[in-house]
């Protein structure tokens, strides 16, 4: 596992794509981790900024569950599992890997479907991957 | 894995506690998170202990100050020690950059020392990693007891069963009281920042 290195410009181009893709849709906050658990990039609306997600915890915690999913797909005999996501009241929260080693983390409310999430997540996955593994 | 975030000027490195079960690994976090400055640390993360046994993983994310411009951010990680968790050890070394491993020093679990320590070595083989080439430093902790009736062992007999062949730092420590928690800390931090920055070529240090 080779380390990260994030320049100005992959973090603004990672940005960008990001916010046009998913936060002018609707979402509130995205994070992009890696499996280790840091975080390289965090976009998000203003307001939903200001509930302050502990992105430090989040990534960790995003990256050792979905190490553990991993492992559980393993033992039921799957190589992993296609949709990673969790249902609140007010909140979503759906996870998307991205290349080898990325994690892209989509928060978002009711007002914005699964579908489009998952569809956008699925249009990003490469041309982030590109920027960060390339 | 070491983060590198140029524009942000930031190096961000991933510390593992390791170690037997009962060790006191997640005693050096709480020291350590007691003993630094608000601005300096973040929240301890502790999850999924039942009773006071770690079953996930514990995280405490410090700042440490600039090394040649570069903010360095660590993350300190616990792993689970007990056999089961298995599992859970490997995940949490996942892009591990520098390593502590605490030793007990009481006799009767001497040889789930040795046992730990090469279970450490085979987990960090599974993740293409060798222990011999990575920043590692020993804590002989809980040297308290070596006061009282329950037999323990000697600085000597733990050099000879965990250190002969590394040969690395070690120091022996009380983490209940903080005694050696930092020499410990200090000693991996710079050699993990050492280790990533040479890696990088970032600095000559
Ligand atoms: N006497 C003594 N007890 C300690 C010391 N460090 C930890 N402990 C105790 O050992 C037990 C296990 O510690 P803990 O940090 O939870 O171990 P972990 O499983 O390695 O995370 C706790 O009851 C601690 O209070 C020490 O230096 N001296
Ligand atoms: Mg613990």
């Amino acid at each position: 596992m080779a380390d990260f290195v994030i320049t100005a410009q992959s973090q603004e181009k990672a940005g960008n794509l990001i916010v046009n893709s998913l936060i002018n849709a609707g979402v509130r906050n995205v994070l992009l981790i890696d499996s280790a658990g840091n975080v390289l990039t965090n976009c998000g609306h203003e307001e939903a900024m200001n509930i302050d997600i502990d992105a430090v915890s989040l990534a960790a915690l995003a990256a050792a569950s979905l190490a553990a999913t991993s492992q559980i797909a393993q033992l039921i005999g799957e190589d992993d599992f296609s949709l990673l996501f969790h249902k609140g009241k007010n909140g979503n929260i759906h996870f998307g890997r991205i290349g080898q080693e990325l994690i892209l983390i989509t928060i978002f409310g009711d007002d914005v479907s699964l579908g489009l999430i998952r569809c956008r997540v699925a249009e990003l996955s490469d041309s982030l991957a590109e920027i960060f593994e390339g | 894995m070491a983060l590198i975030d140029l524009s942000k000027k930031e190096v961000h490195c991933k510390i593992v506690f390791y170690g037997p079960g009962r060790c006191g690994k997640t005693t050096n976090l709480l020291y350590i998170h007691k003993a630094m400055d608000e601005k300096d640390r973040g929240k301890m993360l502790t999850i999924d202990t039942k009773g006071d046994r770690t079953l996930f993983f514990d995280l405490l994310p410090l700042n440490l100050g600039k090394i040649s411009g570069f903010d360095i951010r660590i993350q300190l990680y616990t792993v689970p020690g007990q056999v089961m968790y298995e599992a859970t050890r490997q995940l949490v070394l996942k892009g591990v950059d520098g390593l502590v491993f605490v030793a007990d020093p009481l006799k009767v679990r001497q040889e789930r020392n040795i046992e730990s320590l090469e279970d450490l070595r085979r987990n960090l083989a599974k993740h293409n990693l060798d222990m011999d080439k990575m920043p590692l430093v020993l804590q002989y902790n809980k040297r308290d007891l070596c006061d009282t009736p329950v037999p323990t062992l000697t600085v000597e007999e733990l050099e000879h069963d965990l250190n002969s062949t590394l040969k690395t730092a070690s120091y022996e420590a009380i983490a209940t009281t903080g005694v050696g928690v930092f020499d410990t800390l200090k000693e991996i931090s710079k050699r993990t920042v050492r280790y990533v920055a040479e890696k990088h070529l970032l600095v000559k240090m």
